[in-house]
Parts: C-alpha cells; structure tokens; sequence
C-alpha cells in the first residue's frame, strides 16, 4: 500500500469514483500549482470498493459547481492543523454557467459570443440539466 | 376602456417571451381589451403618444413586424426598424446583448425576430424596457399564440372543451409549439397532431404538455383526414424551407399535405381552419372562400391584439 504523507493545510478530495481522479486532476489544473499534490489511484473503500483521492497542499479556491458536475458523489475535505475542519458534498449543482456546451446548433449561445451557456438540472437521477435558452436537454 | 384595467397593471414593464408567461387571467384580459379596441379604436388612438417601439427583425417578416407597427403607430406611439439585420451593426459582428441594451436606450418597447432559439431569452436579460419576442428560430412565437387564440376565442366563443388538429411542420413550427403549450392549459382540450414521422412534435414539448395537464387527450397521425372529421379547429402550417439544414429533406417533405375544398367535404360544419401565414401549397386557393377559412381575420385580429399587448406593458390602459 502506497502511503502519503498526512497534510497541515490544505484540501482532499475524497470519494472520486475509481477513473475520474485523473481527470479532476486537470480540470481543476493541479499540475501547474507549486505546493505538494497527490493523486491516488484505486485505492480500497469500504463504500465504493475502489476509489480516487487527491490531497492538495497549500490554499485553493476550488470551484464546488464544476467538482459537483465532474463528480457528484465526491467528498471535499477542508484541512487545517492537519485536522478536517469542514466537510462539503458538493453534489450535482442546481444551476450551471459556462460549463456545459450547448449541443443544439439553434441554439442562440452557440452564436452569442457575449452570453455563457445556463443550464438548469431538471432530472437529478438521469443527471439530465436543460439550457436555460433553447430548452435542449443534456446528459452529464 | 373596459375592467380589465387593473388586472392588466400586471403586465407593465414585463417582457413576454414564451407563452407561458402569461396566465390565462391575462390573457383573457388582453382579449378583452383587444374586443373594446376593436369596438372603440378612437378611444385608444393617442395612449401611446410620445412612446416609441423598435422591431428588430434578423429574420425575414411581413405580418409580424408590419403587424406590430401599425398597432404602435394606431395607438398614436411611433416606430424605429431595423427590417434586414444585415444593414445593421450586427454584420460587422455585434453581440445581441450589445444591439439591445443599445437598442433599449432608445426605445420604450422592443420586438426581437431573431432565428436562433432561445434568442429572445437571452435580450431580454439585456433589455431595461419591455421585450418581446417575435419569434425566436423553431422555439417559440408567443404573439401569434395570442393572436391564435383570440380568433378562436371571437370564432367558438371559448378556448376550453375544444379539439384542436395541428397539421404539417410540428417539428420545427414555432406557432405550433406556442400554441399547444398555452392550449394545453385549458379544460378538455383534445390535441389531434398530423404529421409525416420526421416532423413530429419534438418529445419534449409532448412530455411537457403531458405533465402540465395529465388529462389531456393526444392523438398522433400522419393522415390528415382522421384529423379533419374530430377537429373543432385545424391549425395549418407551412412546411418551412428555412429550417431545414438539407434541401433534399425539404423538396421531400414539403407536399406532404394539400388541404382542398373537397377535403372539406367531411369536415364539421363550425370547424375553424386556421393558418400562421405564409402559406404556401399547404392550402389550395379554392378554400379561401369557404366561410370555415378564417386565416385571412386570424391575421388582422393580431394586429388588435398586440395593440392590447403594447398597451399593457407600456402602462397606458
């Protein structure tokens, strides 16, 4: 078993489901921060059988709607004194600005260079969110 | 100038963008300002005096925008245009935030045709005076929805207990789509939807209307003459060149249904056919003259009935 070092300040991502650690990992640009960074991969989980884990040093602003659309079962530590001081669930965001792409091509925000994308969650269980505009339906 | 005064105070300063933005309260009280417009127009010639509307057309347009500016200008209010958006500032690559929030310094009242869907939606969010939408791609066209149901309403005296066929382009058919969403609000409706299977009514707009009323009775076919002997109105449309990204699914689609005079035949006596307009080959000529056809009222009724709307969001009645 692999093992990293507990940290004083800072963030883990807890709960990543087995795969997608990688790619939270650069959606959220971790590779170009200075501060200590891990990415576990497959590690054993009473819970999930296997999960990812990313334990980031130092302060971050993380983006809880982005984290919550790329993985909604994910667990966000907050760690100060080398203690969890906060826990967030961040869940599938009820509204989402500029990160989901409308895919119908009449669609006014497909030409509107002014205006990001709005897209509201309509159907929690089949993770389905509706422009706010054209009324298109998307699977996440 | 009628009771429906204080009721329609609500609809000052608001945008009205999809069909659903007004309840059916409000609707039935433009209806009834639009009646005593019609019955009294001296009485209304001069409430929009010093008030000014822009139609902002980035998709061709005769009845809607014509429609709109002789309401203003009926109402005493004047009108600044921009009737090809390829004369305008858009063609040199503008946002449509920026053209409004311009466009709203100037006016009092916008109405926006644009052909991308949700297009309204988004200037209104931009726009610090009442905007309209005046058809927004395949979406919706909330004004023709008001002027459809005003005819029916001044034809069958009602908008409940009625069946009602839609025929041909239900899929890209913004006045379609408009309309059966507001429709589908009232009491014992019954939809009859005729079209050939690629033009069926986008899924979403069924399961929507379905939610909002459980009750109501849907029926779909390709065959217009099941449609023709049920219906209380037929709602025909035009097969639109214009929203097809394939020319060839056009020139194979667009014959698909030629109401005649001996179609007709066994159609109910009070049926009400309807049109957007423009048509083109989906009504032969020979059935304009039969008093069921009501295409022709359907188009002046709009122009009372959106001078009821402008009137009502500038806060002049």
């Amino acid at each position: 078993m692999l093992k990293v070092d507990r940290i004083q300040l800072g963030i883990v991502l807890d709960h990543i489901q087995a795969g997608k650690g990688f790619l939270i990992f650069q959606e959220l640009g971790l590779s170009s921060r200075k501060e200590p960074t891990a990415l576990l991969m497959n590690v054993p989980s009473a819970k999930l059988g296997r999960k990812d884990m990313i334990k980031i040093s130092g302060v971050l602003d993380l983006d809880l709607t982005k984290l919550g659309l790329l993985d909604p079962g994910i667990t966000v530590n907050y760690i100060e004194g080398g203690r969890v001081i906060r826990k967030v669930k961040p869940g599938l965001p009820e509204r989402v600005v500029g990160l989901i792409k409308c895919k119908n091509p009449r669609c006014i925000t497909s030409t509107e260079p002014y205006q990001d994308p709005i897209f509201t969650l309509v159907d929690k269980e089949n993770k389905e969110y509706q422009c706010h505009f054209c009324g298109e339906r998307v699977r996440v | 100038m009628g009771e429906g005064k204080v009721g329609l105070s609500s609809l000052k300063g608001r945008h009205f963008v999809d069909a659903l933005d007004l309840s059916q309260a409000e609707y039935d009280l433009l209806f009834s300002l639009a009646e005593d417009i019609m019955e009294s127009p001296q009485d209304y010639s001069h409430c929009c005096s010093g008030k000014l509307l822009a139609t902002l057309f980035y998709e061709p347009s005769t009845r809607t925008r014509l429609s709109f500016e002789a309401a203003m200008l009926r109402l005493g209010g004047r009108v600044i245009t921009v009737a090809d958006a390829s004369t305008s500032s858009v063609a040199k690559g503008e946002s449509l935030a920026d053209t409004i929030r311009t466009v709203a310094g100037y006016a009092d009242l916008i109405v926006l045709r644009h052909p991308k869907e949700g297009a309204a939606r988004l200037a209104a969010m931009y726009s610090s005076v009442p905007l309209i939408n005046g058809g927004d791609g395949a979406r919706e066209h909330p004004t023709q929805t008001l002027t459809d149901l005003f005819t029916i309403k001044r034809c069958k005296g009602r908008l409940e207990g009625l069946t009602v066929a839609f025929c041909g382009d239900l899929r890209y058919g913004r006045t379609v789509h408009s309309l059966i969403r507001a429709l589908a609000l009232r009491k014992d409706i019954r939809f009859i939807l005729i079209s050939p299977a690629e033009l069926r009514l986008p899924r979403m707009i069924v399961e929507e209307i379905l939610e909002t009323n459980p009750e109501l009775e849907l029926v779909e076919t390709e065959d217009l003459e099941v449609g023709l002997s049920e219906a209380d109105v037929l709602y025909m449309t035009r097969i639109q060149k214009e929203r097809f990204f394939n020319e060839e699914d056009y020139i194979r689609l667009r014959d698909s249904y030629v109401l005649t005079r001996r179609k007709l035949e066994g159609a109910k006596k009070d049926l009400l056919v309807m049109h957007p307009l423009p048509r083109v080959t989906e009504i032969a000529h020979d059935v304009d003259d039969d008093p069921r056809a009501v295409y022709f009222h359907q188009a002046r009724n709009g122009m009372f009935v959106r001078m009821a709307l402008i009137a009502s969001l500038l806060g002049v009645v």
